[in-house]
């Protein structure tokens, strides 16, 4: 299991998920990513695209103006 | 048992495509959502980028319709390739600069290489006959199933029973006699249909799914083709297009002036691409400068800016200019006054 870091800063959504969802192709499960975003649509986009497509959100934090969410891949179908 | 046959369903967030969704899994079909990122889609970008709005932001409906199916959503990123089909729309453009049949087609032919590549059987849209005047007719149709490639693997579950059968309908994986005959454009049949799978709060049907149908932004890109001589752009340049105020002074230069908080610490983020501007003697907005700028430019573009400032009805405002390549500047300047800033420069 590894940690991955992705720098969706500035991004637009649904930039910061798509963004998510290619580096998530390229991990196992069990690693985890950590995003870093600004803007406030990844908050609750995500956590969308996480729950559609079996992963998990371990945690969303605010620091300023940067949203900070962490995702554990999920299991392969 | 049958195998369970796989589709995936072009999924836009509004209400056809859900429904075109649910009526194939209905009929056991294992179906997973592709969505399309343009570059121009209406996705919450203005709302993240306002500050009044950052507080409720708009949720992405793809993936909200997703969640509503139980299904798993691909969202693709095609902003390159999608570049062609803006510029050189072979059937031309709707009433603004929106190709929409190019772009059906592209979409279905991105959604057909991705079944290939991902074992999946067959395609589903959620277009129906007589829907949209210029995309969704029934000589439409055809085009949009030959010039994708995907043929007769291009299943519209909506209006299929208006339309020759498919290759899914004529090997039995789903059951024709189940499937729709919407035509036109009244909405009534799909609100029905909502309501038989118990659906609501599902995202209003609007114009069109995408900036390029919208009639400013339409003649903002124009703009840009027009200033640059060529029709061409980048993402930043679309992203921009959304922001602030657009204002052409000159034919070589614009000028794109926040219009609060939010845009200006958007616009902050493009500092180091373009020439800006703002005020340091009063509060003020910052401005970036597209194209280029002599000496008589910069201190009309600094006028302009004092004229957005607090400082719009002082006798002199400072401004600081930041040209791309050169020294940062000091401008002191009488602001333009609104009769000065005649109403075609407004963008
Ligand atoms: S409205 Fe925009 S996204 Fe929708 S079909 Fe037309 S061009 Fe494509």
């Amino acid at each position: 299991m590894s940690e991955h870091r992705l720098d969706a800063r500035r991004l637009l959504c649904p930039l910061p998920v798509i963004r998510c969802q290619d580096a998530v192709a390229k991990l196992r499960p069990g690693d985890t990513l950590v995003i870093v975003c600004t803007d406030p649509g990844a908050k609750h986009d995500i956590p969308a695209w996480c729950r559609v497509n079996g992963h998990d959100v371990l945690s969303i934090e605010e620091q300023q103006d940067e949203i900070i969410v962490t995702v554990q891949v999920g299991d392969a179908d | 048992m049958s195998e369970v046959r796989k589709a995936v369903a072009l999924i836009s967030g509004g209400l056809d495509s859900l429904l075109a969704a649910r009526v194939m899994q209905e009929q056991g079909i294992h179906v997973e959502g592709i969505n399309f990122f343009t570059g121009f889609c209406v996705e919450g970008h203005t709302h993240a980028i306002r500050k009044k709005d950052r507080a409720r932001p708009k949720r992405n409906n793809a993936l909200w319709v997703a969640e509503q199916l139980g299904i798993k959503l691909h969202i693709i990123d095609i902003i390159e390739e999608y570049k062609d089909v803006v510029i050189n729309p072979k059937h031309g453009y709707g009433a603004n600069l929106n190709p929409c049949l190019d772009c059906k087609v592209f979409m279905v032919h991105k959604a057909k290489e991705w079944i290939e590549a991902n074992g999946f059987d067959f395609i589903v849209t959620g277009e129906v006959i007589g829907q949209r005047p210029k995309s969704q007719r029934k000589d439409t149709m055809p085009i949009i199933a030959a010039e994708s490639g995907a043929e007769d693997l291009l299943l519209r579950p909506l209006c299929a029973k208006n339309l020759p059968p498919t290759l899914p309908e004529r090997e039995g994986w789903v059951d024709r006699e189940k499937l729709y005959d919407f035509e036109g454009r009244t909405r009534k049949p799909q609100m029905a249909l909502a309501r038989q799978f118990g659906l609501e709060d599902y995202a209003q049907p609007a114009g069109g799914c995408c900036f390029l149908t919208d009639a400013n932004y339409s003649k903002k890109l124009a703009d840009l083709w027009q200033a640059r001589g060529e029709r061409r752009y980048e993402i930043d340049d679309i992203m921009l297009l959304k922001v602030g105020r657009h204002i052409r002074p000159r034919p070589h230069f614009k000028l794109i002036v926040g219009r609060e908080d939010g845009e200006n610490k958007f616009l902050e983020g493009y500092r180091k691409q373009f020439t800006h501007l703002f005020t340091t003697s009063h509060n003020g907005p910052l401005v970036l400068l597209d194209g280029e700028a002599g000496e008589d430019d910069l201190e009309l573009a600094a006028r302009v800016t004092a004229r957005y400032s607090q400082g719009r009805n002082a006798e002199q405002v400072d401004v600081e200019v930041h040209p791309l390549d050169g020294e940062v500047r000091t401008f002191s300047v009488r602001p333009l006054g609104g009769s000065e800033i005649p109403a075609d420069w407004h963008l």
